[in-house]
């Protein structure tokens, strides 16, 4: 068995704010292996992004990692670090690049400049040294006539060359794990595309691991190995990519597949799943799920499913798990009545 | 191509049928100025002479991807922005002629849903006064024939009648954009501008918000202009489409056709970067090099000439404009390098060109991933 390089355990975070606890992360766990793309899929509140921020501890109050959460990487417990080593391991061993790269970029410096600093932050690098360096990097992310764009300032490039700067200062000091947060959705499709390809290309040559973190299926199918699936705050199915587009078990990724519009599809009309995401200060009791699903019975409203073992690497936090033969009888879910 | 040059219902679907809408040569510039004295320095060509029709009852899908002036396009239909030139024709009334009472009467026909639900509704306005507004502007209910004619539509968009006290922020993203339709209603329109209605939508609320669009649809005949950067949502639910880039329509065709058999490169290569939820599905994919042109320089002849990868492209692709024409039955293409093509191969040659225009179709293999991803969800049943 290969040692994963991320390890997360019961990982619990929450905000305390006036109008209650926010329970956004509510007791994940998973792992990530070397060289492989997990991805996380999952609609707005589910907890998606807070994960990823957690793993860098970049939360701040009200918000807080519950104690007894663990995040182990490259055999640390990055919950017991100081301030001072995480800011070590942060650009370096684990980068990230965000949805918006204008919101996260700095707007009164050049590009260079930006994808330099990484190199003189974490290895001491010269000025001179790390301005190459940061050029010889945008070359490789494929930034047109590298050495001239450098001098430039983020809002003279487009959206996709913007992503490009954020991948290269992610990338500049060859990372073990990658976690990339909605990083093509503020991107058109064709863009999206050459930056998709960019960062399969970027792996295999660098070798990381990718959590690639997105509420598009279709970018899952294309560019992830193994999936864990988000709502409310909680992992409800894990599986390999194929084998969660081909035998989803946890009726709310059952309901995600078939509410998809497809490009090349029958025009039938869509399943949805009624009733919208709960708020996270009041999470429905026993399983999450079950005021919007069409299988729920009694024990759904009172017992909280635990994440069910239904394959050798397919996992799904429903009880189904253990009543197979309620799925026969599909009903109104409670949330189609009130909209 | 002009606009007096493409007759009536060539550009649209039926042959015969009366079109609700016909758009012809539409054009929105913006200048750019600079300084004191705002001196006009360049203009934007957000759109640049756009044609279709819409006919009653029908969903024309408007696709393309940021700045291709999709947007402004829809706005300008409804002269939300006044256009530079063109035409919009409306049950046969000119659209940019009318002003005062005549234009508020014309508004009652034609109502638009906006993409964020979030800034489009007024936080001080309560849902009844929102969806009210419109019967009192145009004087359709006052009093308590108001009050019951709000809580009808609300119930029609699926929402509960009593909400009608209640405050936007009350509400989430997909029950918001319930009550922007439940607006547009109110005033009975016979077409309806859809502008990015469900792109702010988590997945499983989109579903629901695209399923009722199609629902009011079929029950009180609407049409809608369906604006979207979404081709999966677009051919879901759009009966033709057209697909913009810098300013002008190059495809437009009935979805079934477009879907199948796209001919523009620009549209091909849209299309084949689609990601397929479906990991089996072997792809090819052309990933275009570079970025979208500035709509503020656009490249001269074809605006998609600098990224084409048709085989076929050469240096009369810079120097020629490509009219929309009709390449097959009901099928419209801007491009010389597809045959057929009016543009001759003198003409081509004069204007530099070394490659004789030939059909390209590069997505087959796409055709095939998607017959097969089809076809394994209909086995997986």
């Amino acid at each position: 068995m290969t040692q994963p390089l991320l390890s997360v355990r019961d990982l619990r975070t929450w905000f305390r704010t006036s109008s209650g606890v926010a329970r956004a992360v509510d007791g994940v766990s998973f792992d990530v292996l070397p060289h492989e793309t997990v991805g996380v899929v999952g609609e707005s509140g589910c907890g998606k992004s807070v994960t990823s921020l957690s793993i860098l501890r970049l939360i701040d109050r009200p918000g807080a990692i519950e104690p007894g959460s663990t995040i182990e990487f490259e055999g640390r417990d990055l919950m017991a670090l100081p301030e001072r080593e995480m800011r070590a391991i942060r650009g370096n061993r684990i980068s990230m690049i965000f949805q918006e790269p204008m919101t996260s970029l700095n707007p009164v410096f050049t590009v260079g400049d930006q994808v330099a600093e990484v190199a003189r932050v974490h290895s001491g690098a010269s000025r001179r040294e790390a301005w190459e360096r940061a050029v010889e990097m945008l070359a490789t992310v494929g930034m047109p006539a590298a050495a001239e764009r450098a001098k430039e300032y983020p809002h003279q490039l487009s959206g996709g060359l913007r992503q490009r700067v954020m991948i290269a200062m992610a990338l500049m000091m060859g990372p073990a794990l990658l976690i990339a947060d909605e990083p093509t959705t503020a991107l058109d499709v064709t863009i999206q595309a050459q930056i998709l390809e960019l960062l399969a290309e970027m792996q295999e040559r660098l070798g990381m691991s990718i959590l690639l973190i997105t509420h598009d299926l279709g970018v899952i199918a294309e560019s992830t190995s193994r999936v864990l699936v988000m709502y409310a705050g909680q992992v409800v199915e894990e599986a390999p990519v194929r084998e969660l587009f081909a035998a989803p078990h946890h009726p709310y990724t059952e309901g995600l597949l078939a509410a998809m519009p497809r490009v090349g599809a029958e025009r039938e009309r869509l399943a949805v799943i009624p009733g919208s995401v709960p708020p996270p200060t009041r999470w429905p009791s026993g399983c999450r799920f079950h005021d919007r699903c069409p299988f729920a019975w009694e024990r759904c409203a009172k017992e909280a499913p635990p994440l069910y073992r239904i394959g050798e690497q397919h996992a799904s936090r429903c009880h189904l798990a253990e009543e197979p033969e309620r799925r026969a009888h599909p009903h109104e879910p409670v949330a189609a009545s009130r909209v | 191509m002009t606009a007096a040059s493409v007759p009536s219902n060539e550009l649209s679907g039926a042959n015969g049928a009366r079109a609700l809408l016909s758009v012809r040569g539409l054009t929105k510039h913006f200048p750019i100025t600079r300084g004191l004295l705002r001196r006009r320095v360049g203009t934007v060509k957000a759109v640049d002479g756009i044609s279709f029709d819409v006919m009653p009852g029908e969903t024309l899908g408007l696709v393309g991807e940021s700045g291709c002036g999709k947007t402004t396009a829809g706005r300008s239909i409804l002269r939300l922005i006044e256009p530079t030139a063109g035409e919009v024709v409306f049950e046969g009334q000119d659209v940019r002629a009318l002003s005062g009472e005549a234009l508020r009467r014309l508004r009652r026909q034609m109502q638009i849903v906006f993409q964020d639900p979030f800034s489009s509704l007024n936080p001080r306005m309560s849902v009844g006064a929102i969806v009210r507004e419109g019967l009192t502007i145009h004087r359709i209910a006052e009093g308590g024939a108001a009050e019951r004619r709000v809580r009808e539509l609300l119930e029609e968009v699926g929402l509960r009648g009593e909400y009608a006290s209640r405050y936007p922020h009350e509400f989430s993203g997909g029950q918001r954009q319930r009550i922007g339709i439940a607006r547009a209603l109110a005033v009975e329109p016979k077409f309806i501008v859809c502008d990015e209605p469900v792109s702010a939508l988590d997945v499983s609320v989109q579903a629901q918000v695209i399923n009722l669009l199609q629902d009011l649809q079929r029950q009180r005949g609407l049409a809608y202009l369906f604006i979207a950067h979404d081709l999966s949502v677009v051919e879901h639910i759009a009966d033709r489409v057209a697909v913009m880039y810098l300013g002008k329509i190059v495809e437009l065709a009935s979805a079934a056709d477009l879907y199948r058999e796209p001919l523009m490169p620009y549209t091909q290569a849209l299309l084949s970067a689609v990601p397929v939820p479906d990991p089996e599905a072997k792809r090819q994919r052309i990933v275009l090099p570079g970025d979208v042109p500035s709509p503020a320089a656009p490249p001269p002849g074809c605006p998609f000439h600098p990224r084409c990868t048709h085989p076929r492209k050469d240096a009369a692709c810079a120097r020629i404009v490509p009219p929309l024409e009709e390449k097959e039955p009901g099928h419209w293409v801007a491009c010389i390098k597809q045959t057929p093509t009016a543009i001759g191969w003198e003409e081509q040659q004069a204007a530099g060109g070394t490659l004789a225009p030939e059909r390209f179709i590069p997505l087959e293999s796409l055709h095939s991933a998607r017959a097969a991803a089809t076809g394994a969800e209909l086995s997986g049943e």
